[in-house]
């Protein structure tokens, strides 16, 4: 019991909890871009399965890291484009639709995974490359914060810069001010002449965008390889966290966090002896309960004012 | 002709829709298969070929229908509750570990295990449905979270107490005899479970548009605020829908056991993904009971398809699920062919002006 | 005579069927102020939409400023220098009145970034040019409607806007804001610009307008000078028959009290006190008006009423009991009906079809079901029985609401409602958006529900609607009952617009009659 505690309270676990809250965090943000416009993209899960695949696929033949990058951000983008025509031009229901894009990703990534390797299990028998970390010589020094913050995989700081960038475009940019006022009131932003179809377009690509770096980071930086449905429901718990965070830059990165120290939480509990389907089943739980929780409190914060 | 086309618009769209998911797999199959034809031929005729493959798409079919409808009673009242396949996956579980426990006739046991499978499924359902009317939490992240507990509970609870261990592989003690869902038909795997959705499909349909409870589901599902407003218990309504859900699903999950595999093993392989299918053909019957039998065969009929193309040709059976998902997307697109419907009705018009 | 806006042959075909503009034509003169008046229905909205570019006509030609012009979208018009104020206010509710103002122009810092200074010197700038003074930096969803308009005038003109065309624009307003509104549009028209506008109000159209265009079934009637024609005329016109303007007499006897409210309070999410310690009662055989301006209260007062949502103190009894805290069902089983206030949202399921509409109420009760099974053969007889008794525009019971006009959607509301007997009845705004011959049958059922002994309460913002038909009237201004009129006989709407807009009060109001 000891031993667990010290070991939770150490800068391993610290590091662990960066680790594990970027595939959490990047597809949050991707839900919460496009929750602002007011077309939830609830694709991520299957965004991320095609950017994942993709880069191991590109890395593995051209032995190019850039070229994975560029592929994977343009399938994700593009599926989330996908997406959005079928809601906005064909007027398809987006949350049945974008069910229907899960389950596509989840049958093409197989299909070509198995037309590639032979094999529908993983891909670790091409030789696809991963996203190398980056260590910073000054603040890996620090005592105790160094060890946190310093060696992560690049697109782990990719992800906390995503959250500026998310920041800075929705509340610094035309295009930010229009998808607030598309998810406000369409018809408002429809009169002075924006195109909410278009603006809605651009929010999904951006929300294909931050999920493809999700993606990128799973396949390529977390784990080495791609196997079927590895995003394990991520990109289901995203939505919850950009619920929670109110689909703002600071909210969503906080519930993302919290996401991640529960989820970082589960691989030190070994010792409880505990078996370990309760172990796996914690992100899903928790996120149901914290899901419950907020659900609650807004529901007394309305009755607390009446 | 052009009002026979109005009429039946949304019912042409279904169909055309299917056709491009055909035209698409011959599509791949020509760009894979060394041997296209072949494979093609094996796709679409494969299940028809022999008795016992067009018994297994009627075996197929089955936990599909249960799914199907309890996805659409959800849907039908506007609960995106997707959780039929932990409801399914957990309300097997339950009731095999009832089944391998008790010993009692047939006439008694089977019934009994399939009502625990079916509470335990309506219980698991119906907590997304509580959550949301009590305190408005997404149903649907509620309930694809649950999937994911139903399934670690349920993996738990067959291998840590209910596991053969004399069995080659990882899988529950085989059900007594008294439990299991005769199969009827030599040769094929055909059982009565097929019988037991065919009959949940027609008493589902009688709730949803004949009973006074369906119609309350409905209006719910047109709209909320008119509900509430002219006097419906909206509270009782979104629980109760899921709780149906789960009911449903739990049967579904449970038949199968009972009817085909006789012991529990969805352990290795993962979720049987019934309950997804559930979601497509909901979709694709648009939430009616009899139109969603008609496209739970054609799933089925799509999966044996692509079972039988796996197993004698070069082509992954996830081909199925690719063209499902097409066809899908096709049919939620309510837009889709609509400028020939919007034409047709301008001249509707237009000669409605000239004769007036 | 220079037009500055013509449209000629607007054929507008919706594409779910509906025939909204045939061989629509208007020509608009420059510098003028030019009415548009119609029916719902006749096709008003739907020109303006074709003439500010939200909607692509199948057949028909505009010109503007003498050339002819394709107008593709909103984006087209307005780079043209045509603005339009809808009347549901298009204004983002989160957003800034600065960042309103420069949404879809936004001037930029650096190519990349939006300029919120700039935004800020634009509002204030537009702001003195017209002399329309608006607060810059507050949130929209914090501003009362009045300013909220202007802020929608500055934004066209902001944009340069020539023509405006402003879509019922006083139905938000108190008669002393419309005048306010009234003299901004002659300095606006003094600045060089034209202005349409669309209204119900013959009195307004008068009023204001130098040309009035009468709209009819989808056409345009005829075009006029102001001065031509009467109310009387126009009201003809519009609906082809003669209209009555007079007064509802009042009822011979009145009974006991069937509604009371005593002390009823709500205090809203945002921690408003939105009604506060509102008396009254409500008599067999009587209507008692509540007049006031959307937004003080009488929103949530009718739902607090029909049990949608909970008081925060006071009482209500029914007949004598108590009714506070049921719910809904609970209400109606007092025998209280009630006409809602937004037939789309709250009063029809637009999808579903008339029958499965007008049973919401009573599909559990003997003779429509049995147990749990619906009877749908006496339940269509029912409705059938309704369609011929309400003159109800539909080709069949079965057929959905959703294909039926406006007006025949608020029959079918009206028609369940009252067709359960009700001996209270609650109407929020029953005429609102729909054709004046609905309108007419609307206020013919209620007067005779109030003949027969029926208590009726009713709502709304039409001023015209409360002082023809109410027997006394209170006003609500901020969630406080402010007058009360015994007697409606020689009131008029000046009488009580400084009580709706706050001007003048009384103090302890309560709508009590002393026995």
């Amino acid at each position: 019991m000891n031993a667990m505690l010290k070991s939770i309270l150490s800068t391993e676990f610290g590091f662990a909890i960066l680790r594990v809250m970027t595939p959490l965090l990047l597809p949050a943000l991707g839900v919460a871009i496009s929750g602002l416009s007011g077309a939830t993209n609830i694709a991520l899960e299957g965004i991320m399965l095609v950017s994942a695949f993709t880069g191991v696929m590109i890395s593995a033949f051209t032995k190019s890291l850039i070229l994975a990058l560029l592929g994977g951000i343009a399938s994700g983008i593009g599926l989330a484009a996908l997406l959005g025509y079928f809601h906005l031009n064909l007027k398809a229901d987006i949350i049945l639709a974008a069910i229907a894009l899960n389950m596509l990703a989840e049958g093409v990534t197989v299909f070509f995974l198995f037309m590639f390797t032979g094999d529908k299990g993983t891909t670790s028998s091409l030789k696809s490359l991963i996203f190398p970390a980056l260590h910073f010589p000054l603040i890996q020094n620090i005592p105790v914060l160094g060890a946190i913050v310093s060696g992560h995989n690049v697109l782990v700081y990719g992800a906390l810069l995503a959250v500026f960038l998310y920041w800075l475009i929705t509340f610094k940019t035309p295009l930010g001010l229009r998808i607030r006022a598309v998810g406000q009131n369409p018809d408002a932003a429809e009169s002075v002449g924006i195109n909410v179809n278009r603006t809605r377009m651009w929010a999904l690509m951006l929300s294909g965008f931050f999920g493809a770096l999700g993606g990128l980071y799973l396949a390529m930086g977390y784990v080495s390889w791609f196997s079927p449905r590895m995003t394990a429901g991520r990109g289901w718990i995203g939505i919850a966290a950009a619920s929670l965070g109110g689909n703002l830059p600071l909210g969503t990165f906080l519930s993302s966090l919290l996401f991640g120290v529960v989820n970082a939480l589960a691989n030190y509990l070994a010792p409880l002896r505990v078996p370990s389907e309760f172990i796996q089943m914690i992100p899903y739980l928790a996120t149901a309960v914290a899901l419950t929780i907020y659900s609650i409190q807004a529901m007394r914060k309305r009755r607390r004012r009446i | 002709m052009e009002k026979f086309v109005l009429r039946y618009f949304n019912l042409i769209r279904a169909v055309i829709a299917v056709v491009i998911g055909i035209v698409i797999s011959v599509f791949l199959i020509y760009l894979v298969s060394k041997d296209p034809g072949f494979s093609l031929q094996q796709f679409l005729l494969g299940p028809i070929l022999s008795r016992s493959r067009f018994s297994n798409v009627i075996e197929t079919a089955s936990p599909i229908i249960l799914c199907g409808l309890a996805i659409a009673v959800a849907f039908q009242a506007r609960q995106f509750n997707v959780g039929a396949e932990g409801a399914l996956y957990l309300g097997a579980a339950v009731g095999t570990a009832f089944a391998v426990s008790t010993h009692m006739p047939a006439f008694l046991h089977i019934p009994l295990v399939l009502l625990v499978a079916a509470g335990v499924g309506a219980m698991w359902g119906m907590i997304p449905g509580i959550l949301k009317a009590k305190w408005k939490a997404s149903e649907l992240v509620a309930s694809l979270m649950l999937n994911y507990v139903a399934y670690y509970l349920g993996l738990y609870l067959i291998n840590f107490h209910f596991r053969d261990k004399q069995a080659g592989y990882l899988a529950s003690y085989q059900l007594p005899r008294t439990a299991w869902l005769a199969q009827f038909i030599p040769d094929t795997r055909m059982h009565w479970g097929i019988l037991i959705s065919l009959a949940m499909a027609l008493l589902v349909y009688l709730f949803l548009y004949h009973t006074t409870s369906g119609y309350e589901i409905r209006m719910t599902g047109f709209n909320e605020h008119f509900a509430r407003f002219g006097g419906i218990n909206v509270f009782k309504v979104v629980v109760l829908c899921q709780l149906i859900l789960g009911l449903l699903a739990g049967i579904g999950g449970m038949t199968e056991v009972m009817g085909i595999h006789r012991r529990f093993l969805w352990q290795s392989q993962g979720h049987p993904g019934y309950g997804w299918d559930g979601v497509v053909v909901a979709i694709i019957g648009r939430n009616h009971p009899l139109l969603i039998i008609a496209a739970s065969f054609f799933l089925a009929y799509l999966r044996v398809g692509g079972q039988v193309l796996n197993l004698m040709s070069d082509v992954p059976a996830e081909m199925v699920t690719v063209i499902q998902s097409i066809i899908i997307l096709l049919i939620t697109a309510e837009a889709f062919l609509s400028q020939w419907r919007y034409r047709i009705m301008v001249r509707q018009a237009a000669r409605q002006e000239v004769a007036v | 005579m220079e037009m500055i806006l013509e449209a000629r042959g607007i054929l507008m075909v919706y594409p779910n069927g509906v025939v909204a503009n045939r061989g629509a034509s208007l020509e608009v003169q420059k510098n003028s102020i030019h009415a548009v008046v119609g029916e719902n229905g006749a096709g008003k909205s739907t020109l303006m939409k074709v003439l500010f570019g939200m909607l692509q006509p199948q057949e028909g030609e505009i010109f503007f400023k003498g050339r002819k012009v394709q107008l593709r979208s909103p984006h087209e018009a307005i780079r043209l220098g045509i603005g339009m104020v809808h009347q549901h206010l298009m204004l983002a509710s989160d957003l800034t009145v600065a960042e309103n103002m420069v949404l879809g122009v936004e001037p930029r810092w650096g190519q990349l970034f939006l300029d919120t200074r700039k935004a800020q010197e634009i509002t204030e700038r537009v702001s003195k040019e017209y002399g329309l003074p608006v607060p810059a930096d507050r949130k929209i969803k914090d501003l009362p409607i009045g300013v909220r308009q202007r802020v929608e005038i500055m934004k066209a003109l902001y944009r340069n806007a020539e023509l405006l065309i402003l879509d019922e624009p006083t139905s938000v307003l108190t008669p002393q804001e419309g005048d306010v509104l009234f003299a901004t549009l002659r300095q606006l028209k003094e600045h060089g610009k034209t202005i349409i506008f669309i209204s119900h109000k013959l009195k307004e159209v008068k009023q204001i307008a130098d040309r009035v265009t009468v709209m009819r079934d989808a056409r345009v009637i005829t075009t006029k000078e102001a001065g031509e024609l009467t109310e009387h005329d126009i009201a003809y016109l519009m609906v082809g028959r003669e209209i009555s303007f007079e007064r509802v007499p009042p009822p011979a006897s009145v009974g006991e009290t069937l509604l009371s409210v005593q002390g009823l309070s709500y205090v809203n999410e945002e921690s408003m006190r939105v009604l506060n310690n509102v008396s009254f009662d409500v008599r067999a055989g009587e209507i008692l008006g509540l007049a006031g301006v959307e937004g003080n209260g009488q929103t949530e007062l009718v739902r607090i009423l029909t049990g949608l949502l909970p008081a925060a103190s006071g009482r209500i009894t029914i007949k004598g009991r108590m009714v506070n805290g049921l719910s809904p069902r609970g209400i109606r089983e007092t025998n209280t009906a009630h006409i809602p206030e937004d037939r789309m949202e709250d009063g029809a399921a637009a999808e579903a079809s008339l029958q499965e509409n007008v049973i919401v109420d009573r599909y559990y009760k003997s003779g429509f079901s049995r147990g749990l099974r619906l009877l749908w053969s006496s339940i269509f007889r029912h409705t059938q029985e309704l369609i011929g008794r309400f003159n109800i525009l539909a080709p069949s019971p079965r057929a959905s609401v959703a294909s039926l006009s406006g007006g025949n959607i608020q029959k079918v509301v009206v028609a369940r409602e009252l067709s359960s007997d009700p001996e209270v009845i609650i109407a929020s705004q029953p005429t609102r958006g729909i054709d004046v011959g609905s309108e007419e049958l609307v206020h013919n059922l209620l007067k005779e529900a109030r003949d027969r002994g029926k208590a009726i309460f009713l709502t709304s913002a039409d001023l015209d609607e409360i002082l023809k038909l109410s027997n006394r009237i209170l006003v609500i201004y901020n969630g406080e009952l402010v007058v009360h009129f015994p007697n409606t006989a020689q009131l008029t709407g000046k009488d009580l617009g400084p009580f709706m807009l706050g001007v003048q009060r009384e103090e302890a109001v309560s709508g009590k009659v002393r026995p």
